[in-house]
């Protein structure tokens, strides 16, 4: 079902009119109301009046989460504090929490875009939908829980924690939608198990999970334990919280991105140059029509590819892959930028090839040097050297064809490499340690 | 007539072999045949011990990976050209030897040499039928 029919099937021509008007007008407001903004700008020698079509956009200026930690908190809303009616803020990772903030029109809007996101995974009145997003400062909560009223659908709000007691609500009240991190979906599956509950015998239907990054392989592990169809959602506190793009239950195959509220680009995040449809690399996204916390090109550090595509659903809105991974952790391995990611996607697509590898980064003479240590379990042994070095050639050569970058693999022992409490572990940069 | 070689991977640094002679010895499990396979990166390990299925266990239990190979033990005459004699009635039937190594003692007169072929059941009936002796599994454990 498509919410919001008219914006949401808009042909592009008319979609990129509205986009175009809509930034003229927010460029022109944030020059004149937020002096970060203006400084920017003028620094940049744009005037909002230079902006005569989209293309233009590339002369503006990057927002960065830097820019947001030096003006905490309040310093880049756009409105009075009379017009702001709710503040959210996202967890900081160095400290301070990043605030932002929502006028009532903001609050419509969000309530709205929510609501198409329901409607995209499936779900309309008469479903009940559980949310285990924590409710709070965190935007997961409270974005569904408008959203689900918006649409009309019921809403139990039970937010985080307390899993045995959500598996008892999940078997009592019946919900047929399940809105939580992919993370959590399978530990409510761990949980059910020692309880001997079955999903089977439960009434989900249909799951919505993000606020994380996750796999393919994890959706088919929620799909076969949780027994629902899983649906990826896209969003971040400083665009507008969840609702910036989500998955349709028709293809299941990239996000919709809501483009006539969210105007998004594809860089490259060495170089900062505006990369072609298809191309991997950061997500960047002004927010057309945001009023107390607007942002110009903010750089949202994921890492993704766009397709304009026309998609089997109907809509006409470009959808952004699964988030690949962050920007943060890009390695430039002679001059090609490569993801972690993307090598552990290339090492579980070949058969018996355990999940445990780190990446050896180094250099040597002016050449940089990738190294890729693998574990090799049982499923890979073979007691023959050839059989050994077959398998390294062959991932080898698989890198190499999917990411265009040469690397040496080494076998090692299972457990050698160690165990991720986190991603600083799967790569091992020895250029920094020397430079 | 088969004996069951276990099969050891090692990256190639300092201690790995010595740990797994060391975890082999304390579970009182004795080596009876070994080599070792190597590259820059990675060694195989391979080991005719008294006790496979001990060693197998201890080993998996130290976070070794191990693995199981089906090998020949061959009696050659110890004279010059006996082994020859025997790889002969290989090459002649297109028989490929994988790998092979000598065993620690003797049998006898004899020497003990362990094969792996490509072919592994069309090899023991040739070299039976040209009245060769193959050691069975018992025997090779205990030699």
């Amino acid at each position: 079902m498509i919410y919001d029919i008219a914006n949401e099937t808009l042909p592009r021509e008319d979609l990129e009119a509205l986009q175009l008007r809509r930034l003229q007008a927010l460029v022109e407001r944030v020059y004149h109301l937020v002096p970060f903004y203006r400084r920017r700008l003028d620094e940049a020698g744009v005037k909002p009046e230079d902006i005569r079509s989209l293309a233009d956009l590339e002369h503006l200026p990057f927002t960065t989460k830097q820019d947001i930690r030096d003006n905490y908190p309040f310093g880049l809303f756009a409105v009075p504090m009379e017009q702001i009616v709710r503040i959210h803020a996202s967890s900081g990772t160095t400290g301070k929490p990043t605030p932002v903030a929502y006028t009532q029109r903001d609050l419509n809007t969000w309530a709205d875009l929510m609501a198409r996101t329901l409607s995209a995974a499936g779900v309309h009145r008469g479903d009940i939908v559980h949310i285990a997003y924590g409710y709070g400062l965190f935007t997961g909560g409270l974005g569904f829980h408008y959203g689900v009223e918006r649409l009309g659908a019921a809403v139990i709000p039970v937010s985080g924690g307390q899993t045995r007691r959500q598996i008892m609500l999940i078997q009592d009240f019946g919900p047929t939608v399940l809105c939580c991190t992919p993370s959590f979906a399978l530990y409510l599956a761990e949980v059910a198990q020692e309880m001997g509950v079955d999903f089977r015998h439960t009434k989900l239907r249909v799951g919505i999970f993000g606020a994380e990054p996750w796999s393919e392989a994890m959706r088919t592990e929620i799909e076969a334990r949780l027994h629902l169809d899983a649906l990826d959602i896209y969003g971040l506190s400083e665009i507008i919280g969840p609702g910036v793009a989500v998955e349709c239950i028709e293809a299941k195959h990239g996000l919709h991105l809501f483009e006539d509220h969210f105007l998004p680009e594809i860089i490259d995040p060495v170089t900062l140059k505006r990369l072609p449809p298809g191309e991997l690399g950061e997500l960047v996204i002004t927010t057309l029509t945001k009023e107390a916390f607007p942002l110009l090109r903010y750089r949202t550090r994921d890492i993704t590819a766009i397709d304009y595509a026309p998609c089997i659903c109907g809509r006409t809105l470009a959808r952004i892959r699964r988030i690949q991974g962050r920007s943060d952790d890009m390695l430039i391995i002679r001059g090609v930028n490569v993801f972690p990611s993307q090598i552990e996607a290339v090492l579980m697509e070949i058969p018996g090839v355990a999940p445990h590898y780190q990446l050896i980064v180094d250099r040597q003479g002016p050449l940089d040097t990738l190294e890729v240590a693998v574990e090799v379990d049982e499923a890979t042994f073979t007691d023959e050297v050839k059989g050994l070095q077959a398998l390294a050639k062959r991932i080898e050569s698989r890198i190499k064809d999917y990411l265009s970058v040469s690397v040496q693999v080494r076998l090692v022992e299972p457990r050698s490499i160690p165990r991720s409490e986190g991603k600083a572990q799967r790569v091992v940069d020895k250029r920094r340690l020397t430079a | 007539m088969k004996v069951e070689q276990i099969s050891v991977f090692l990256e190639n640094k300092a201690g790995r072999l010595a740990e797994v002679t060391r975890v082999l010895g304390e579970a009182g499990v004795n080596i009876r045949a070994l080599s070792l396979a190597d590259t820059t990166d990675f060694g195989i390990l391979r080991l005719i011990v008294d006790n496979y299925v001990l060693a197998r266990d201890v080993l998996k239990a130290k976070g070794f990976t191990v693995g199981k190979t089906e090998v020949v033990a061959i009696e050659v005459p110890d004279r010059p050209g006996g082994l020859a004699s025997v790889l002969d009635i290989l090459a002649k039937a297109g028989i490929n030897v994988e790998y092979m190594y000598a065993f620690v003692q003797h049998s006898g007169k004899n020497a003990v040499i362990i094969f792996r072929f490509d072919n592994l059941d069309e090899a023991i009936a040739l070299l039976q039928q040209a009245g060769i002796h193959i050691y069975k599994g018992e025997e090779v454990y205990k030699l």
